[in-house]
């Protein structure tokens, strides 16, 4: 099967992908994942074995540079922030902050994070969370519920 | 849909706009770096239009004139030499200074290396012998057939010139017709006849 030129999926496909990665990591974080996800695609290109869903293809990339993103983070303390203590930058105890509710869904599972940020973020049916995802229209299904569930347990806590 | 659920359409902070020259040019540098890009292109202005120039790590690999879709000539490039391929004006600048030098009378011959990838069978003989046909002079497709060793080969050897990837470079337009008619030309004959003048081969 041909592949296409590699620049035609930059072009088609970055700025969605920025997108689904502002959501998975944050936006500081989210254009060097992004810039990692195409170098880490254009390494693989030219062997693909079944280049027919290519664009699911790089949001696997993208889902694996995001959780190599948020596991570095965590093993890096943030005390330094602005002068401010780590423990201080922490969730709140009482409901979560929006931006509290975005750092649970970093730490989601990689898949559960993919999957409500596909069916959130970008307000896609099953269906279509199933493409990108590259699953079956069940298994996207499932991965949205576990990760509302995590989610909901963390904003009740 | 539930509060939660509400709150997840809404992201937070989208951060600044993502600025898509600086992604671009950023991952070309990387890619290059590392060795992952295999063809590099980009455009520069001409007299005759919009020039597209790609480049390999050999050379220059193909010049298109505006009348070339892009998305055709991006396939054709992914094919025909290697499906890595970004748009990276930095690794076209000697080409594209060594052609705005020849359109503004300054150059008479190219320095660039050429890459033949996309030139098969009877072509590359023709069109090698093509590229040694200096400035300011003309020569014959039957000529040129000669040189690739096929003297009776004149139709052939024009079917070569006429599919000639790196046109200006590979200087097709400087091959007529032995009763000196133009002949043809891939570009149109209004280009033909422009780089002729310019040559100073064709009378103003």
């Amino acid at each position: 099967m041909r592949l296409p030129p590699f620049q035609s999926l930059v072009d088609a496909h970055a700025g969605e992908l920025h997108r689904f990665l502002v959501g998975c990591v944050g936006y500081p974080d989210a254009e060097d994942c992004l810039q990692e996800t195409f170098l880490s695609a254009l390494r693989a290109y030219p062997n693909l074995e079944r280049p027919d869903n290519l664009r699911a293809w790089l949001y696997l990339i993208a889902q694996r540079k995001a959780t190599d993103a948020i596991r570095l983070r965590q093993r890096r303390p943030v005390s330094d922030l602005d002068g401010v203590p780590s423990e201080r930058l922490s969730v709140p105890a009482a409901g979560l902050a929006d931006d509290g509710l975005w750092r649970a869904v970093h730490r989601l599972p990689s898949k559960q994070r993919s999957a409500v940020v596909h069916r959130f973020v970008f307000d896609l049916a099953y269906r279509d969370v199933a493409a990108r995802m590259g699953v079956s229209e069940e298994a996207a299904r499932q991965n949205v519920s576990a990760g509302l569930r995590r989610l909901r347990l963390e904003v009740s806590r | 849909m539930t509060d939660l659920e509400e709150r997840l359409t809404q992201l937070p902070d989208m951060g600044p706009a993502l600025d898509l020259d600086r992604l671009q040019a950023e991952l070309a540098r990387r890619a290059s770096r590392a060795g992952l890009l295999d063809v590099a292109y980009a455009s520069a202005d001409s007299p005759l239009g919009k020039l597209t120039i790609f480049v390999t790590s050999r050379g220059v690999v193909r010049v298109a004139y505006e009348n070339e879709p892009d998305d055709l000539l991006l396939e054709e490039l992914a094919d025909g030499v290697s499906p890595r391929l970004l748009r990276d004006p930095r690794r076209t600048d000697a080409a594209r200074s060594e052609l705005e030098e020849y359109f503004e009378g300054r150059r008479h011959s190219f320095d660039l290396p050429i890459d033949w990838s996309l030139v098969h069978g009877f072509a590359v003989g023709v069109l090698r012998a093509t590229a040694r046909v200096p400035f300011g002079r003309v020569t014959s497709y039957g000529e040129m057939a000669a040189e690739a060793g096929s003297p009776r080969a004149a139709r052939a050897a024009g079917n070569a010139l006429g599919s000639n990837p790196i046109p200006i470079v590979v200087p097709c337009h400087r091959v007529l017709h032995a009763d000196g008619g133009l002949g043809g030309y891939s570009g149109g004959l209004h280009r033909k006849r422009f780089l002729l003048r310019l040559e100073g081969t064709l009378p103003a």
